[in-house]
């Protein structure tokens, strides 16, 4: 028995560090810091560790039960592979963040108490928000800012539902909570931020296409399934997932079929990934949750190899349009065996991962006779191969010719591809010892052959529909443009607040500043240097008028009044009658 | 970045032959997959997945449904130019 440590403290402590080790240790030392984490979890028992007194309340930084387990390992496999996958990447920036958001993710995991979850949720941000603006470009600072914004959001809405929540229960553990009340509700949501629920999803499909080439591995894999643990283990068997599952599953396919950024295209499957996750949670059997945590397992491994092989092409033709690319299997064959294996692997193609957990989700929905669920997930389970499984391998790799002939992909990045890669094999061949981790012991068997021949089927026909469509011309060819989602709102209706505020209140402004600086001060300086003078007159023109006073003689008598008054020379007698005659105004008004 | 040079060697799918092989395995294996489903005892959650053919008739289908609506409602509604948001 070795002494272990909080999982998180490894990684954060790590990240820190590494900007001070420089040389040819740097890279031994980043590859370590999964490593030793791994260790230190293995050898940490099931229960509750690290148990901290906080002013009332427990802090609990290692609740180890097999859900919480299961994720951690992993994250921790995960980060492995994204560390070797950036390790040419001479931006310490990059490595703490990466190493510091991975921490993060695991303090969620592991966080027995809302006040350590909420703390971690909010690192998740922060850190991973650096992944996006080391990319250092307009584009990148932009969608960084409104990932930010969008999150602060979403993170009060879970604080609120945290501080209600801990102020009827009296308690700050993080457990089952349920549907009930306005708590749970903001609490709810606030998962669903960052689960990238429908139309509040577009945090996702805006920011992870701009993050750098490396980030975007890290951020495929931990926040939505940060969202995904925390749903699991808080809101299982709640009726309302099923429902936003089956539009997550169903709704980005039709959006990644028109999209042009092919990494944009792999930000739409990862949601219609997570939309199964979220099915399973919410239909709630034992066979729902382990198809949800099991799929989350395999989608974090063949999300982040699809996006390694994207990465790669980007790495070497430093493009990523559907456009721009084609025809690059020539000279990056490897690469290309890699994201169809990624591929085949999200489609779900028999042997490979994506078949063993899918296919658990669907099970869940046919026992639990939701027809409408199941035919959704059934077309998601179509689109997902038509864009993910074909549109990606065949716009980048093959295709019509771009004429570009990139050298194949460096080392460390084809060693990271074929990890994640053999993973995606071994899995789907071999399910046992992932299904010997899920958190309810397994009665599926996924290679039967009426699945194994339904599952062929169904790809194989997809497979038709897009062989023909492509050979008659109607597959809508790729476009540069920009496909306007529900992030029009912040981004094009911000613009408009944008513009209702400076109409209004600078409207205001400009008003006030005529009424008040320039009209009334003038005013007012005017009054008090010229009153006296236009009083006294008033009074004594008519005096004059009656005196026949005209012409010079007129002009005379007022300037000598007007200096007399400026200068305040006036005789006595006059001030002290025009004070008798406010004294008597006064008397008279009161 | 090389490119594209002429006389440069003939990969894989260059040659039509290889791109008409492919096609036709393609094509044959549909036909297996067909013929194949009445040596399979089905057990279905469902009737209709005992109906012959209907993953087949559904993957279709679906595909050509997502397409469609995808390239003539969604497209024409959300498309803008690339610069919209600039």
């Amino acid at each position: 028995m070795i002494n272990t440590v909080p999982p998180a403290l490894i990684f954060i402590v790590g990240g820190l560090l590494a900007p001070l080790i420089q040389g040819k240790w740097k890279k031994a030392f980043l590859l370590l810091i999964p490593v030793v984490g791994f260790i230190n979890l293995i050898n940490i028992p099931e229960g509750t560790h690290w148990v901290v007194d906080f002013l009332d309340y427990q802090l609990i930084f290692g609740k180890m039960d097999r859900l919480s387990l299961l994720f951690g390992y992993i994250f921790h496999l995960i980060s492995f592979i994204a560390i070797l996958y950036a390790l040419h990447v001479d931006d310490d920036l990059q490595h703490t963040a990466g190493l510091v958001y991975a921490g993060s993710a695991l303090g969620v995991t592991y966080a027995g108490d809302f006040f350590s979850f909420f703390v971690f949720w909010e690192m998740l941000t922060i850190a991973s928000i650096f992944l996006i603006w080391a990319r250092r470009t307009k584009k990148a600072m932009g969608a960084g800012y409104r990932y930010l914004l969008v999150h602060a959001a979403g993170g009060l809405c879970l604080l609120a539902g945290i501080v209600l929540h801990v102020n009827q229960t009296g308690s700050l553990e993080f457990g089952y909570i349920g549907l009930d009340g306005p708590a749970s509700y903001f609490i709810f949501f606030g998962f669903g931020l960052n689960c990238a629920w429908p139309f509040l999803h577009t945090w996702l499909t805006d920011a992870y296409p701009e993050a750098t080439i490396t980030g975007t591995i890290f951020m495929s894999a931990f926040t939505t399934k940060c969202a995904v643990y925390a749903l699991a283990r808080a809101f299982p068997g709640t009726e309302a997932l099923i429902w936003i599952g089956a539009i997550m599953a169903g709704f980005p396919i039709f959006y990644a079929v028109i999209e042009n950024d092919l990494r944009r295209v792999l930000a739409y499957s990862l949601i219609n990934q997570v939309g199964f996750m979220v099915v399973g949670i919410g239909i709630g059997t034992h066979m729902g949750i382990n198809g949800a945590v099991a799929h989350a397992f395999n989608d974090i491994l063949f999300k982040s190899l699809l996006f390694m092989s994207m990465g790669a092409v980007m790495f070497r033709t430093g493009k990523i349009n559907g456009t721009a690319l084609g025809g690059l299997y020539r000279t990056m064959p490897i690469t290309c065996i890699f994201c169809i294996v990624g591929a085949m692997s999200i489609s779900a193609f028999p042997l490979f991962s994506g078949f063993v957990s899918k296919s658990m989700v669907m099970d869940a929905a046919g026992s639990g006779h939701m027809r409408v669920i199941w035919f959704i997930l059934l077309f998601a389970s179509a689109g997902v191969f038509h864009h993910a499984g074909i549109k990606i391998p065949f716009f980048a790799f093959f295709g019509h010719d771009s004429g570009m002939r990139p050298r194949e992909a460096p080392l460390n990045m084809l060693l990271a591809m074929g990890i994640a890669a053999f993973l995606c094999i071994f899995i789907g061949s071999y399910p046992a010892p992932l299904y010997s981790l899920l958190p309810y012991p397994v009665e599926y068997e996924p290679y039967t052959a009426p699945h194994i021949l339904a599952q062929t089927q169904i790809l194989f026909f997809s497979a038709l529909a897009f062989t023909l469509l492509l050979l008659s011309g109607i597959y809508p060819p790729e476009m540069r443009c920009v496909n306007v989602d529900a992030d029009w709102f912040y981004r094009k209706g911000g613009r408009l607040f944008y513009i209702i505020m400076d109409k209004s209140f600078n409207g205001i402004n400009r008003v006030a500043d005529k009424i008040f600086v320039e009209g009334l001060a003038g005013f007012l300086g005017r009054m008090a240097r010229r009153g006296p003078e236009i009083i006294t007159l008033a009074a004594l023109l008519p005096l004059w008028s009656v005196f026949n006073f005209k012409g010079e003689k007129l002009q005379g008598r007022i300037e000598t009044i007007r200096v007399v008054l400026q200068t305040g020379t006036a005789p006595v007698g006059i001030g002290a009658a025009l004070a008798t005659v406010i004294l008597v105004i006064i008397f008279l008004l009161t | 970045m090389k490119t594209k040079v002429d006389n440069e060697k003939k990969y894989l799918f260059d040659s039509p032959r290889n791109v008409k092989i492919l096609l036709r395995t393609f094509y044959s294996s549909l036909v297996l997959l067909l013929v194949l489903e009445m040596f399979v005892t089905k057990h279905p959650h469902f009737d209709w997945e005992g109906w012959p053919g209907f993953y087949c008739v559904y993957g279709f289908v679906a595909c050509v449904v997502l397409v469609i609506v995808a390239k003539y409602i969604l497209r024409p509604l959300v498309m803008r130019r690339e610069d919209y948001y600039d």
